[in-house]
């Protein structure tokens, strides 16, 4: 099997899994509760908290755990959006965001906020210009990604976080759920920094909401006021252990396979690009080491899955929250491509644990693939 | 470029006459405690002076903590060059541009202890000033009152700018005053009166009353919190429990109601006297105010401060409850106090405790029971903590 689907969801780490099991087993007390067993789970809360807190730069009190990325989001957004909603109505973000945004901003729209929602350049960027310009004294908060989900762009974040610090007023949360683990992220100037374990090989199921200590949200789930009020409902305690371990093992790889992962997108590239037809969407410059996306013209990106699928190779279309509802990628049109091209493209994501052989032996199946689908759509 | 080294200059000490040196080990001392974890750091000491050698780690991941050792006046990150005049005026250059902002004034100090080096004092002053100003617009010298000074310092071994100054703690070195004993209830006072001891350089060792299960497992880690909160101020610092239930029971039984706040307080002062003998400590500090609460009149204190003569250290006595807690929040114990667990002090609270206690009558009262002995059996039994603690972290080593 080659697994090249690793922006969907990563395997979870062997280490990550024998965490959530052991701690089921042996810390599954209620971390509120008086008694010893509750104060054992508070305690390894309190240590994964300060782990996931050293390895993000932050304080242990600027972390709230979630139930995963989209829960960080919208707790962000809305959360922010809530709170500051006698400060002004104004939201700005971008058309390339994941539906947890863009989605999060609709419902606020309907709630009677304004969002504006930038356009992107043909790679898929965010212009600072145009975020300065958009920005009004009624704007009350930013939200941009740092990595794309379906094309790997990294957006301009630290030239946003510089362009905000004028602008008090506006808080800025960054969805990092793609880029966590692969790309640095400097949490100067940002306000609110979303994170999902299953992303980085933790469990499906939790997630982490960085936010800078003064900053001050509108909780959205109501209850016995846990994560010191921000996020009620008993802590999950064996996922979060296994992701604060996920994490830390991630930020390793990253240090020793960093440069080993960039060959083998660089090696992918190369051939792709070879290749008759093939068109590249991923950026040659500023983009994530781990995503490729790119088209064959004239063959649908689901048909060419479900080929590849065959012979053991497992990739997306778009990503995969948006590929149950066949629509056409939101991300790739907004770049400017036509549908046709949008509706080919596949997106390829890489793992540390990924390999060069593996990259070789997928051209080489592509090879083969390719000419079998065009005799037939022809 | 990065800074080379920081030079640490000495607070008070720099008057201490013949204790100086042992001062300026105990100001080493806290430094290598406070900056444990970055072990390129060296440590070079000088007469009013010391430097801290970065060897390759950044200067920003050192400050924040440097700023809470007690000893130390201000101190400066230090940037080093070759004797190469171009070299120097990059490096200045790039100095004064960092903390240049439109307005400031600045002014170059030169001092030259390499006589062999080219330029005299003077002629460095020219040509480095001059070059940052040809090349910062809007720089102003003022050589009277500058915002910024250029430190020049040419020595044997090399060149060294600096123009940052942080202002540090000041105080005196941990462990230079001697040893004393703090109770420590969980409240908000008591760690402010442990900090304000520790600036005055009193090795403090905690002593907390625990009451299982009155007192929970959690308002005893809330005081290994809050003393290993005041462990970032300089010092390591053991933690006495010392397990106090069957003596608040006994109590209980014996002592009328009014007067059975007064006797614990007592009891917690005879068992903190006797573990302060143990340890060699040469007072008792508390955080006691004045009026504050009942136990805290003048006549309570006469009442309680009777079962010992070492002298007990009240440094918050003066202090207003709003100014106490300013501090609290200064120094970061504040958020820690508040958790709402029972402690000690609050458990068998009598609805209306005497403020006027009378000598004659808890002696009177406690007579009938050999407290002697349990306070003795108290002492055996407590239980110690070296803090900070490495152990929270390597209990879940293998689940993180």
């Amino acid at each position: 099997m080659i697994y090249f689907d690793n922006s969907a969801t990563t395997k979870p780490y062997k280490e990550a899994l024998d965490t959530f099991v052991k701690v089921n087993e042996q810390f599954f007390g209620n971390p509120s509760s008086l008694h010893h067993l509750g104060i054992q789970a508070e305690r390894l809360l309190t240590e994964a908290r300060k782990q996931i807190a050293s390895l993000m730069g932050a304080k242990s009190e600027e972390i709230i755990f979630t139930s995963g990325g989209t829960e960080s989001n919208n707790l962000a957004i809305k959360g922010a959006a809530f709170a500051n909603r006698h400060r002004g109505s104004h939201i700005i973000t971008q058309q390339t965001e994941h539906p947890s945004v863009i989605n999060a901003c609709r419902q606020l729209e309907e709630l009677g906020f304004q969002v504006t929602y930038l356009p992107v350049d043909s790679e898929g960027r965010v212009a600072v210009q145009e975020i300065a310009q958009a920005l009004t004294d009624e704007t009350i908060v930013v939200s941009i990604m740092h990595v794309n989900n379906e094309t790997g762009t990294i957006q301009p974040v630290k030239e946003i976080a510089q362009l905000l610090q004028k602008h008090p007023k506006a808080l800025f949360h960054v969805d990092d759920i793609q880029g966590r683990g692969k790309v640095e992220l400097n949490l100067d100037g940002i306000d609110l920094c979303s994170l999902s374990a299953h992303k980085f090989h933790g469990l499906k199921g939790n997630g982490v909401l960085y936010k800078k200590k003064e900053v001050k949200l509108s909780s959205l789930l109501s209850g016995g006021n846990q994560e010191s009020g921000w996020r009620s409902g008993t802590e999950n305690a064996g996922g979060l252990a296994a992701m604060a371990k996920a994490l830390r093992l991630t930020e390793e790889q990253r240090a020793e396979k960093g440069h080993v992962m960039k060959d083998i997108q660089l090696f992918l590239r190369t051939e792709l690009e070879k290749m008759e037809r093939t068109v590249i969407h991923t950026p040659e410059e500023g983009c994530a080491p781990h995503i490729l996306n790119f088209s064959i013209a004239g063959i649908k990106g689901e048909v060419l899955i479900h080929a590849l699928e065959e012979k053991g190779c497992y990739l997306s279309t778009t990503s995969a929250c948006s590929s149950r509802q066949r629509k056409t990628s939101t991300v790739l049109t907004a770049m400017g491509l036509s549908k046709s091209a949008a509706d080919s493209s596949i997106r390829l994501s890489l793992s540390y644990g990924n390999t060069i052989e593996e990259a070789k032996a997928f051209i080489r199946l592509l090879k083969e693939t390719i000419p079998n689908l065009t005799k037939v759509q022809r | 470029m990065n800074y080379d080294r920081i030079l640490v200059r000495y607070g008070e000490l720099s008057t201490k006459g013949r204790n100086r040196n042992q001062f300026i080990n105990k100001l080493k001392k806290s430094i290598l405690h406070v900056l444990r974890d970055y072990k390129d750091l060296k440590i070079e000491l000088g007469r009013d002076r010391l430097f801290i050698h970065l060897n390759g780690t950044p200067f920003e991941a050192v400050r924040e903590k440097l700023r809470r050792v007690f000893g130390i006046q201000s101190f400066s990150p230090v940037v080093r060059t070759g004797k190469d005049i171009e070299e120097m005026k990059a490096a200045a250059l790039e100095l004064v541009r960092r903390n240049f902002s439109e307005g400031k004034t600045f002014k170059v100090s030169a001092r030259r202890s390499d006589k062999l080096f080219e330029l005299d004092t003077n002629e460095i002053n020219y040509t480095i000033g001059s070059h940052v100003l040809r090349n910062l617009e809007k720089l102003k010298v003022d050589v009277k009152n500058p915002d910024i000074n250029l430190l020049v310092e040419v020595r044997a071994e090399g060149v060294f700018l600096s123009c940052e100054k942080y202002s540090g703690a000041v105080g005196l070195p941990t462990g230079a005053s001697g040893k004393a004993m703090l109770l420590l209830s969980g409240g908000i006072d008591s760690p402010v009166a442990g900090y304000f001891m520790l600036k005055r350089g009193v090795e403090i060792e905690a002593i907390h009353f625990h009451s299982p299960p009155y007192t929970s497992e959690r308002a005893k880690q809330k005081v290994i919190d809050l003393a290993s909160k005041l462990t970032e101020f300089g010092a390591r610092m053991k933690l006495h429990i010392v397990p106090f239930t069957a003596i608040q029971q006994k109590i209980q039984e014996q002592v009328p109601e009014n007067y059975t706040m007064t006797s614990t307080r007592r009891m917690m002062l005879a068992i903190a006297d006797k573990i302060c003998k143990q340890r060699g400590g040469l007072a008792i500090v508390t955080g006691e105010s004045l009026g504050q609460v009942a136990s805290q009149t003048l006549e309570s204190m006469r009442a309680i401060n009777e079962v010992t003569s070492t002298p007990v250290l009240r440094p918050l006595i003066a202090m207003d409850k709003l100014d106490i807690i300013d501090v609290a929040q200064t120094i970061g114990t504040h958020d820690i106090s508040i958790l709402p667990y029972e402690d000690c002090c609050t458990i068998f609270t009598p609805p209306s405790p005497k403020t006027r206690p009378k000598l004659e009558k808890v002696q009177f009262f406690e007579s009938f029971v050999d407290f002697e002995e349990m306070m003795e059996e108290a002492v055996r039994d407590m239980e110690t903590i070296q803090l900070p603690e490495e152990k929270a972290a390597g209990e879940f080593s293998d689940l993180l």
